[in-house]
């Protein structure tokens, strides 16, 4: 009981588990109610739903690492985009023999007139093992690469602008149809995920459920982490790095722990948004994409986790209302947002409600 | 990244231009190395046009210039006999005598009868015309266009006139069209001696004559062949790799242009602009406006617009610098990685601003006149104006800057508040406006080098997006605060990353590029030229 009280305040819990009925209940149950009732939600919302609690995932990972340990990634995309590959490419293996040219092969190898499947490719019409590619694949390249740079203590921007090189160069390879990803358009025109058809209204609410639920449990993970004592240390280090050191705390071990599982994080985000996508290409590796995840969560506050969750939502909300509404001014909203709130609103949304709930609550007391 | 490269002519357009060449003096009277047999043969030919095959073998022999005339004119179908007077039609459609060159005005006369006969002889007379005409070019160009395409009928007038040439590129020339000609010899020594011409400079087309020779059954001959394959091999080699020093010389002066004005303003204020690349479209935007003027209103100057274009897009991308600086930035000093945010938002608003008002499509920038084209260092490898020009350019900001930064008083204060924020400001430098102004210096030097990029490349709203990352490399690479490491870092990649490219391909080149420079920094994390101080971690 300790660990839990220790989590959140019984406030705290009773907010979390409405938000859990909400995601988990609320949405399938209204989307069950027919469509002519008003509180239907309309089944193109499911996986739009889904997407966001991807991305609030992403924001998570990135608030883990940004907002609690002060490191501010500029390739998180990479992640995403290793995760979503690997479940793209067991969805592409998963219906070998039915694409367009009833190959064996996926439909773009065919097209480059390639005769056998790449050595990479082999292994990936299991599921479980392209789920465990989904995870250990950035796994480990943020492993190899956080231990380059945090070992010669590459930090601040520098550190930032070498993520960024990362997924630039990255892009870069995959945008090559030799490196045998499909190359522009990526992977594409799935069909069944363990022998479910992807199209099918029920499957989509279950990808979603399952992506909320996976959301939940990560906020939680998440939650317990910041609260432990290797926590403690992690926002230590955010504060002031050499007085961490002069603890006596190697900071090299604690910053690697925690990259790599934001990495790990971000894969489990890319491997659950393929199959309610539909695709996933090598734009999702433009560094535009990895600085966008970083706005999530600068708009809902970094060092809070509730905040990158409802950065994600708040700012992947406008982009959905913009591209429909006024495609051509979407992009002054998002670049007018990063400004703003770096200039006004240091703490993001969750701080502009504290700060107000303070305000209010010392006009109560005088 | 990669600025399409102009495409270099090839010897059949060096022929084409020298025919023209060759047809512009038609319209002034023929003086020089006048030939009365050729005034008889014109004249004859005028009363009777069945004289033609007898007119074609006087013509062949002639040195006289009017004969090349004459043949090229047959053979391409412009000749006319009319009575009294051989006929040319220039390209603008005038006719000409062609006994002096002076326009025609009387009957246009009718085209001579071309035999079968007639053809044989023209084609090798044509090129025995020229092989012998007064005009170097000609010679040049003729021996030259022979040594692309070698033709046994060609033989005996390249022999007869390597005969009597004097001209040593000439002599090269010819020798090498008949090189060729001779590995078909069954004199040994003949054979030989072709295969020392072409060790010596044959170009990469003979090889396929050259391998079987060098299987061959004579151990004499094998080696010889052997030798002029791998002196041919090495030549290529070592002018590709020529060409690789250039491209990548230029490749790196534009890196270093782009890097420059980032490596300023990340030395001072620790801060990555990630606007930068915007404030490269905006002078890139701002030579097209200029040019576009210069097209409305002057366009007898149109060859000088890229010269007003200069203070143009300084001022222009430096003003955008300096409000960028007043409004945003300095409210966000001392948090380098919101800084890094905001400027990002910042560029997402430049570029949808662009857009609406010049629109999402690559505008056209030209190059003025004498910025086109390029010095022939060989046959093969052109050194294109507007390449030499971006080197020479980015050279002379270089200084400019240099100066700026040792020998003004702005620069002395640039120099301390990069050294020691706190101590400048207790020395009574007002930092913030040193910031303000150093900030707008920076963007300045993107707008110029905005200017170069248009020069070299396509100008749309995502220029600077191009450009943003590698700009970057150039910095981390060279270290911040020093010029020096600007210039090391952009050349440094330039030059490596042109190396790399014909192995490896662009793309790969480039990521293998970007992977030795994340390993580079873990053995300096400072960059090559690290600033010396007691700089305290934050």
């Amino acid at each position: 009981m300790h660990g839990i009280r220790n989590l959140h305040t019984t406030r705290g819990w009773v907010g979390f588990f409405v938000v859990a009925a909400l995601l988990l209940v609320a949405v399938p149950v209204l989307n069950a109610l027919p469509e002519t009732s008003p509180l239907h939600v309309p089944d193109w919302l499911i996986p739009l739903a889904g997407k966001f609690c991807c991305y609030a995932l992403v924001a998570l990972a990135m608030d883990l690492i940004w907002g609690y340990t002060g490191i501010l990634s500029l390739g998180h995309g990479v992640y995403f985009a290793l995760g979503g590959y690997a479940m793209g490419m067991y969805l592409m293996r998963s219906m070998a023999g039915e694409g367009v040219y009833r190959s064996e092969l996926p439909d773009f190898m065919v097209f480059l007139n390639w005769k056998e499947l790449p050595w990479f490719w082999h292994g990936f019409e299991y599921f479980p093992f392209a789920l465990l590619m989904a995870l250990a694949v950035p796994g480990l390249l943020a492993f190899v690469f956080g231990w380059f740079a945090f070992r010669s203590r590459i930090k601040g921007v520098y550190f930032s602008i070498i993520t960024q090189a990362m997924t630039f160069a990255l892009m870069l390879l995959f945008f090559r149809n030799e490196t045998g990803f499909g190359g522009n358009n990526g992977l594409t025109d799935f069909k069944r995920l363990l022998g479910f058809t992807l199209s099918e209204p029920s499957v989509r609410v279950a990808l979603y459920w399952l992506t909320a639920l996976v959301l939940l449990g990560v906020y939680l993970l998440a939650r317990a982490i910041v609260r432990s004592r290797a926590g403690r240390v992690l926002t230590a280090i955010r504060d002031a790095e050499s007085r961490v050191m002069f603890c006596g705390y190697e900071p090299l071990y604690y910053k690697l722990a925690i990259w790599t599982l934001s990495a790990v994080l971000c894969g489990l985000a890319g491997a659950l948004y393929v199959p309610q996508v539909g695709i996933i290409n090598p734009s999702e590796l433009a560094p535009a994409q990895s600085i966008e995840m970083a706005v999530w969560v600068a708009v809902g506050g970094r060092g809070t986790l509730v905040g990158a969750v409802i950065g994600a939502a708040s700012v992947n909300g406008l982009k959905s209302v913009f591209t429909a509404v006024a495609p051509e001014f979407w992009l002054y909203a998002l670049g007018g947002l990063f400004v703003l709130v770096t200039l006004f609103l240091p703490e993001g949304l969750t701080g502009l409600f504290r700060r107000l709930r303070r305000t209010r609550a010392a006009e109560a007391r005088a | 990244m990669n600025p399409p490269v102009r495409s270099r002519p090839s010897l059949s357009t060096l022929a084409a231009l020298l025919f023209c060449l060759l047809l512009l003096p038609l319209a002034q009277p023929v003086s020089a190395a006048v030939d009365p047999k050729i005034d008889a043969t014109l004249a004859a030919l005028a009363e009777d046009p069945k004289t033609l095959r007898s007119a074609l073998d006087v013509l062949a022999q002639s040195r006289d210039p009017r004969a090349s005339r004459v043949l090229v004119a047959l053979d391409e179908g412009r000749l006319t006999i009319a009575p009294g007077a051989v006929l040319i039609r220039t390209r603008d459609g005038q006719r000409v005598n062609a006994a002096d060159g002076q326009p025609w005005t009387g009957a246009a006369g009718d085209a001579p009868a071309m035999t079968n006969a007639v053809r044989r002889v023209l084609a090798s007379s044509i090129e025995r015309a020229r092989l012998r005409s007064e005009d170097r070019a000609e010679r040049l160009g003729a021996a030259r266009a022979l040594n692309d395409r070698p033709s046994a009928s060609a033989e005996p007038a390249l022999r007869a006139a390597l005969a009597e040439e004097q001209d040593p590129e000439v002599v090269t020339a010819l020798k090498l069209a008949l090189a060729p000609l001779d590995l078909d010899s069954p004199d040994k020594d003949k054979k030989l001696a072709a295969l020392a011409v072409l060790a010596n400079d044959g170009e990469l087309t003979v090889l396929g004559r050259l391998q079987p020779l060098a299987s061959g059954d004579d151990p004499e001959i094998r080696a010889a062949a052997q030798k002029a394959i791998t002196a041919i091999g090495d030549r290529q080699w070592l002018r590709d790799q020529g060409a690789n020093l250039f491209y990548g010389l230029s490749l790196g002066s534009v890196l270093l242009l782009a890097a420059l004005g980032l490596a300023i303003t990340f030395g001072l204020m620790g801060v990555i602009n990630m606007a930068h690349g915007e404030l490269l479209m905006i002078g890139a935007y701002a030579t097209y406006v200029v040019q576009n003027l210069f097209r409305a209103y002057l366009p007898g100057a149109f060859d000088w617009y890229l010269l007003a274009a200069l203070p143009v897009a300084f001022l222009s991308a430096a003003a955008v610098g300096w409000a960028l600086e007043r409004v945003v930035l300095r409210h966000l000093y001392g948090r380098p990685l919101e800084t890094l945010l905001a400027t990002f938002g910042l560029s997402l608003i430049l570029i949808q601003t662009v857009r609406l008002i010049f629109g999402a499509q690559n505008v056209e920038v030209a190059n003025p006149s004498w910025l086109s084209g390029g010095i022939q260092l060989t046959q093969q490898l052109v050194l294109p104006y507007n390449r030499i020009a971006t080197i020479l350019f980015a050279l002379a900001v270089l200084v400019t800057v240099w100066l700026l930064f040792q020998k003004t008083r702005l620069g002395l204060r640039v120099r301390a508040v990069t050294q020691n924020r706190g101590m400048a400001a207790a020395m009574g430098i007002d930092t913030r406006r040193v910031d303000a102004g150093t900030f707008a210096l920076g963007a300045g030097v993107a707008g110029l080098a905005g200017v170069a990029l248009s020069q070299l490349g396509n100008v749309g709203p995502e220029l600077g997006q191009a450009y943003i990352v590698d700009s970057f490399m150039v910095v981390v690479l060279g270290g911040v605060g020093k010029l020096a490491g600007a210039v090391a870092g952009g050349m440094g990649l330039g030059i490596v990353n042109k190396f790399l490219e014909p192995s490896m391909g662009a793309v790969l080149g480039k990521i293998a590029l970007l992977g030795f420079i994340i390993l580079f920094i873990q053995w300096r994390p400072q960059g090559l030229f690290a600033m010396k101080g007691r700089a305290v971690e934050g």
